[in-house]
């Protein structure tokens, strides 16, 4: 597969930060590609960038080898974090406003059908539930049939069943062929959807491959967790670390660190053990102090 | 909550500025209209002999309180101001005996002939007016209709682009193949079709009550009305622009709209005031769109006599529209 796009030591200076500082990667056509970062790292001013919306102040993009040029904005569709639409306008009405914007795409029946939206076609759309809105809002970047999509932050606000229909209308649409850039809060989201990732921050990427290679990469250990009053005040002795409530500990060897739990007389009703996730990842790379 | 408010209003540094400076260009311009001793309450155009000054030596009359008296230069050009309500009374202190014009249908016309009528010196001549007298409602109806076209039109677009680019609608719509002046001209069209419908509407049901005079032509009319209002709705585009915050543009809007709907003759006439502040009122659309529409109303003029206007106000929609166009932004950064 040949890369959609390119993204060549792109830096975003304002007045008073840089909150991009030289940014390269590729994106591998027909992917998922997942930009993570904390608040403030320079994911949505670089999205914006690859989105063709705000001037990068140096560095070079490239779709499809070519620098982006007028026709990029009727290749590429893009869901905002918050998109406001017009008020009074019904679901049917937004999609042919927005449809009859481009010359080329797929039949606002077409798009209704994807993106499930068939029970509410004549709702204004002001009216529409958190999830029904993001397929709505995905569905409009959908109506010029782009190569390349711009999810940023899509499942933020929705509830947990909302948050997994929409994952499963993204990984249908990626079935269609569609590149898809994502950016996301969700350490959940982005391994599920994303075939690769990039963890920013501070304007620099900071980490950079498919989530299996990088978990592979900076983890050999398991964690264990369980409930800080079962260890019997014996936290520290046995290694564990206090979060709130609970203990967490990293280790490699499971089974010898299970077995100085039972020593230690500590009941494992309530012990857990799992591999390291993305989250793990993340905190570790970008630490776990409050951010903007 | 009122602290909450108040120091979000003072951080808004745009709009904390705009209402710092507000007053003070208000207390400016109202001090430029209303400078001088007391606002008269009757104005009469006098005709005197070459060199005369307009005193009390001319005639006593020139010298009762509360009536500004100024002059013009013939009764052929003054007339029609007395009968159109411009102007109170009209006064020819050239001939022997003076003349002078009052429209019947004013009541301020026959109360300064009550005035008149009651100041010695020389007796003057009561002269009709020639034609059919014009009602102060005939006068005043273009300047409603104009000011309705120009609120509608100034606030319509200005709070409506402003509140897109707020909710971050502008900035969906960049993402899109479209244009700024694909998007301006959209807004001008739907407004400008809606404002139309309105002016129509209003139109025919005012006069369905008032029976007011029209002379001339009503394709004319309604191209007069179409052309100033494109004219106004690219000027409130223009100042929406670029704005990001709702205090300021209405700030903005206020002070645009507050002394044109006062210089162009909305209610009350120009003549006899300041020439400055007449030559500041053609900067404004609605001055061009009120004299052309009472050209053709009470005069029945033809579209030769009212393409000067049209030409004026088309200048003024593609200039705004060109500014605007050229200073929009589509995102509040």
């Amino acid at each position: 597969m040949s890369d959609i796009l390119a993204v060549r030591n792109l830096r975003k200076n304002f007045p008073k930060v840089q909150a991009v500082d030289g940014v390269s990667f590729e994106v591998t056509e027909g992917s998922c590609f997942g930009l993570l970062g904390p608040n403030g790292a320079g994911k949505s001013t670089t999205v914006e960038m690859l989105e063709g919306i705000l001037q990068p102040s140096s560095g070079e993009i490239l779709y499809r080898g070519e620098p982006l040029g007028p026709r990029y904005r009727e290749r590429v569709g893009i869901q905002f974090q918050t998109t406001a639409l017009q008020d009074f306008l019904t679901v049917k009405e937004n999609l042919r406003f927005f449809r009859a914007l481009y010359e080329q795409g797929p039949s606002i029946e077409e798009l209704v059908e994807i993106c499930h939206l068939g029970e509410f076609m004549d709702r204004d759309s002001r009216k529409l539930s958190g999830g029904q809105r993001q397929r709505l809002l995905l569905a409009i970047a959908l109506v010029n049939d782009p190569d390349l999509i711009f999810l940023d932050e899509p499942t933020t606000g929705l509830d947990p069943q909302a948050r997994r229909n929409f994952w499963e209308l993204v990984q249908s649409i990626k079935a269609r062929g569609k590149t898809i850039v994502l950016t996301t809060h969700y350490m959940e989201e982005a391994y599920l959807l994303c075939d690769e990732i990039a963890i920013m921050d501070h304007g620099h990427i900071i980490a950079r491959g498919t989530p299996k290679r990088l978990l592979a990469e900076h983890f050999n250990d398991s964690v264990l967790e369980i409930p800080l009053a079962e260890l019997n005040g014996h936290a520290a002795m046995l290694g564990f670390t206090a979060h709130g409530e609970a203990a967490e500990l990293m280790t490699a060897d499971v089974n010898g660190s299970v077995r100085k739990l039972l020593d230690a007389g500590v009941s494992l009703a309530q012990l857990k053990i799992r591999p390291r996730t993305l989250e793990d990842l993340f905190i570790r790379l970008t630490g776990r102090e409050m951010r903007a | 909550m009122t602290l909450a408010r108040s120091l979000e209003f003072m951080r808004d540094t745009s709009a904390m500025s705009w209402n710092l400076i507000v007053p003070v260009l208000l207390v400016a311009g109202m001090a430029m209209i209303f400078s001088g001793p007391g606002q008269p309450l009757f104005k009469a155009a006098v005709i005197a002999p070459v060199g005369a000054t307009l005193d009390a030596k001319l005639h006593p009359f020139l010298a009762t309180p509360h009536v500004q008296f100024y002059a013009e230069t013939s009764v052929a050009e003054a007339l029609p101001k007395v009968q159109r309500h411009r102007i109170d009374m009209l006064l020819d202190l050239t001939t022997t005996p003076g003349k002078y014009w009052i429209n019947e249908e004013s009541p301020k016309g026959t109360t300064l002939e009550r005035v008149l009528a009651g100041t010695p010196g020389p007796r003057l001549e009561r002269e009709t007016a020639s034609g059919e007298q014009i009602r102060y409602v005939d006068w005043v109806v273009p300047g409603v209709l104009g000011m309705n076209i120009m609120f509608s039109c100034l606030f319509g677009i200005g709070y409506v682009i402003v509140r897109y680019r707020k909710s971050g609608y502008l900035k969906r719509l960049n993402a899109t193949p479209i244009r700024a002046i694909e998007f301006i001209c959209a807004q001008l069209l739907s407004r400008l079709a809606l404002i139309m419908l309105i002016t129509v509407a209003v139109y025919i049901g005012t006069n369905l009550v008032l029976h007011f005079r029209m002379e001339g032509s009503y394709f004319n009319l309604f191209l007069i009305a179409l052309v100033g209002a494109i004219a106004m709705i690219a000027m409130g585009l223009t100042i929406a622009a670029r704005v990001t915050s709702e205090e300021l543009a209405g700030g903005l809007l206020n002070v645009i709209s507050s002394p044109m709907m006062v210089v162009s003759g909305v209610f009350f006439s120009m003549d006899g005031s300041p020439k400055i502040l007449q030559m500041a009122a053609k900067i404004f659309p609605l001055t061009h769109m009120l004299d052309a529409a009472r050209a053709v109303m009470l005069d029945g003029a033809g579209f030769t006599q009212i393409a000067p206007q049209l030409a004026i106000l088309g200048a003024m929609a593609v200039g705004f529209l060109a500014i605007g166009a050229s200073l929009f932004k589509w995102t509040q950064d």
